[in-house]
């Protein structure tokens, strides 16, 4: 037997969407825009794209992309931040390159990844690591140095060797701030391989975007890829939070009120 | 020695920045000291103070119209729990869309201008900020609410007395997230969608002649612009008020 | 007391002095603290809050170094952590992300599988937390974890524990629960226990003698020996004597 606020948390948001959908189509007639599409335009802008089997291509394109960039930036960042949070003076070495570095944004190496790459699939790649690769250092470094005084002495007082502490106490402490890393680094990775397909290759989902409009404004199919980017960021973002609820995770997510 | 240490590392990246450069065979590559007559060349042209002023213009246009608009919001939403929950699934749909996805759109609405980079500047900050001000009033703890209504306070009140400041540590939080993502978006708009700014400097030095050197002098003052903004926001964060919500 | 001088010190505490230099002076926060503990003894560390007991206790467990002085046990200067003492922490220190079994067994990494397998089950079944073996502690009530960590320490076989105001975020009903099974594992294992608290009853119903600190810089103002035979009658004339005695040394009347 649904209650009352199960009810509402279902058909709550369904009403925000309806009227979402509504507002939009009714901006679209009132305005007699022949340029932006309505709902209805967008929908057989998908079905015209999936039919055409280049949908599939574009999103598989744009995801391995991702894949490549954000698991080297997982593997190699993930690694270096445990050791920048361990050792003070490697930090302390490195934090001008890295403070220097970071706030550069990753389209900024476009000029650079395509010099280095050419147009090809590493220098869309690129851009994702080195987007993906400073949250994941950065909040790796911050889980090592956060870690509570009195795990270590525990760890110490049984006797445990540096490596052995770090894998059983320090990573294992510093783990649910890493998770939170990845998750904003998968997001910004999303975002950074939108902006190189639309300048640096010719196929995924930017490419299809920015080739939309230029090749004859067809904004339905602009919008199309929006949504289609827009639900693939949120199932990708949905899959890293699954994360999160691991049981030795869980501890450090939990919220302090009753 | 201490006091040089982190020197060391970044004298280390420097020479072998100037050895890579040395030893490339296109000769594009520029080393740090063409760098840094690049940016020598362009402070007498005064191309980068207009260039600079022309990205700060926008991002501060951008963020700052985002701050005030989505924070009362994702306030509001988080208050009244059933508008969050009427709202949620649209936020977190549009969120994830690239910001930059939008230039087609925010080109064919504002046309090739300040505008529509700001509007993507907006995008990039208030869906990030509406959520996390969501997210920080439903962290507030029960004790505190429970305490300020005892007290008498009245709803408006309740708002600003009580929420307003246990969230604001989680907010500026979300604040220096937002501000280093427009700072991001700011960049990639400027290389895809006006004539101006640091984005467009890099862009148009590589397609204007291989200007390398440019190309990697504009990247040296994102860098340097963008850690000034996030060391300009961590203040924020060493307010006597705020302190208790970043623990030791 | 003449009599005891025959047994040898389990820990001897040798004239320790410790100070921290600090932007305008220095801070004293020990100074010449003697003590000679006794295999199997449990001891009382009695003091306010503040006064650097916990620090005695730390310089003792090696994660601190003092300035001056030193601390031998079984005759051998201690000069770092050691799995042979293990120290239980003031807040839990138990590890978040293991399971009850996963925390006990924490220390045994040195052990085949089937002997860990043992010492879990027997120190999980020691401290009463049979059927929880797989849980996470967050899951656990603030008691449960106590017990806990004391079973991670026990299961290392140390033969020093040194416990650090270990029941003093509990509530005081389960205070009282802790301090008798803690006693009930002590019958079980003859351990050598530091016991630090600023609680003037709970030293009473433990310790074998209860060493009474001063405030800063903390010196030993009194040794009290509790000549009550276990289990305690905490409403026997001797127990309120004592009590008594103790009160008036840390300079309480207990009336109020």
């Amino acid at each position: 037997m649904p209650t009352r606020s199960d009810v509402e948390r279902f058909l709550l948001p369904l009403g925000t969407a309806a009227v979402a959908v509504g507002v939009w189509a009714l901006a679209v007639r009132l305005s007699h825009t022949n340029v932006f599409p309505s709902p209805l335009k967008v929908l057989a802008g998908l079905k015209e794209l999936a039919g055409k089997g280049v949908l599939w291509r574009y999103v598989a394109d744009s995801l391995r992309r991702v894949a490549t960039g954000y698991l080297l930036a997982l593997f190699l960042g993930v690694p270096a931040g445990l050791a920048f949070g361990w050792m003070p003076r490697l930090a302390s070495a490195f934090n001008p390159v890295i403070q220097m570095a970071r706030p550069i944004s990753p389209l900024a190496w476009m000029p650079l990844a395509i010099l280095w790459f050419g147009v090809s699939e590493a220098a869309p790649a690129f851009l994702i690591f080195l987007g993906a690769f400073f949250p994941i250092v950065v909040a790796s470094m911050n889980g090592v140095r956060s870690v509570p005084a009195m795990y270590l002495q525990a760890g110490r007082n049984f006797g445990l060797g540096a490596p052995r502490l770090l894998a059983r106490v320090v990573f294992p402490a510093a783990l649910p701030q890493i998770l939170v890393g990845l998750r904003i680094a998968l997001g910004i990775a999303w975002l950074v391989v939108v902006a190189a397909e639309m300048i640096a290759v010719d196929s995924g989902l930017g490419y299809l975007i920015i080739d939309s409009r230029n090749a004859g404004k067809r904004y339905d199919l602009v919008v199309a890829g929006m949504l289609l980017i827009g639900v693939i960021g949120l199932l990708l973002d949905i899959l890293v939070r699954q994360l999160e609820k691991l049981k030795t995770v869980r501890w450090g997510f939990q919220q302090e009120s009753a | 020695m201490k006091r040089l240490l982190p020197f060391s590392a970044t004298a280390v990246l420097l020479a072998v920045w100037f050895l890579a450069a040395r030893r490339q065979t296109s000769g594009l590559f520029p080393n740090p000291l063409q760098v840094l007559s690049g940016l020598g060349e362009l402070l007498r042209h005064g191309l980068l103070a207009k260039y600079v002023i022309a990205s700060l213009f926008r991002v501060t246009w951008g963020y700052l119209l985002a701050v005030v608009t989505a924070i009362p919001l994702g306030l509001l939403l988080g208050w009244y729990r059933r508008g969050g929950q009427a709202l949620n699934p649209l936020l977190q749909l549009l969120r994830p869309i690239s910001p930059l996805a939008w230039i087609p759109i925010s080109i064919l609405w504002f046309g090739v201008g300040d505008v529509a980079a700001i509007f993507l500047i907006f995008l990039a900050s208030f869906l990030p900020l509406v959520v996390a001000a969501m997210n920080a009033v439903g962290n507030v703890p029960t004790t505190l609410l429970r305490a300020g209504r005892n007290f008498g306070l009245s709803n408006p009140r309740l708002l600003r007395n009580v929420i307003l400041p246990a969230a604001l540590p989680q907010l500026i939080v979300a604040l220096r997230i937002s501000l280093g993502v427009a700072w991001l978006v700011v960049v990639a708009a400027e290389m895809i969608a006006v004539n101006s700014g640091l984005g467009f400097l890099i862009v148009d030095a590589r397609n204007a002649g291989n200007r390398y050197d440019l190309v990697v002098a504009g990247m040296v003052m994102i860098g340097l612009i963008g850690l000034v903004l996030d060391a300009g926001i961590r203040q924020l964060e060493k307010m006597k008020a705020l302190r208790w919500g970043y623990g030791s | 007391m003449g009599v005891r001088v025959v047994t040898p010190a389990k820990v001897s505490i040798r004239d320790l002095s410790m100070r921290f230099p600090t932007d305008r002076s220095t801070i004293e926060v020990l100074s010449s603290v003697s003590l000679e503990v006794k295999d199997g003894e449990l001891v009382c560390i009695l003091g306010p809050s503040g006064c650097g007991k916990s620090t005695l206790l730390n310089v003792v467990g090696g994660f601190l170094k003092a300035t001056t002085g030193e601390v031998l046990i079984d005759g051998q200067a201690v000069t770092g952590p050691d799995p042979r003492r293990i120290f239980v922490f003031q807040e839990r220190g138990v590890f978040p992300w293991l399971t009850v079994e996963g925390n006990v067994g924490f220390g045994l990494f040195r052990l085949g599988a089937a002997e860990r397998a043992e010492r879990i089950a027997h120190y999980v079944k020691l401290v009463g937390l049979s059927g929880f073996e797989s849980a996470y502690p967050q899951e656990l009530s603030g008691g449960m974890k106590q017990r806990l960590e004391v079973a991670r320490a026990l299961a290392v076989n140390p033969d020093v524990l040194f416990l650090d105001e270990p029941f003093g975020a509990l509530d005081s009903i389960t205070r009282l629960v802790m301090r008798s099974e803690l006693l009930r594992i002590r019958r079980a294992e003859k351990k050598t226990i530091l016991f630090v608290t600023h609680d003037i009853d709970e030293s009473v119903q433990l310790a074998d003698r209860v060493v009474v600190m001063s405030t800063r810089p903390a010196t030993i103002r009194r040794i009290v020996e509790i000549d009550i035979p276990h289990p305690r009658d905490l409403s026997s004339p001797r127990y309120i004597a004592l009590r008594d005695i103790l009160f008036e040394e840390i300079g309480l009347a207990h009336k109020i």
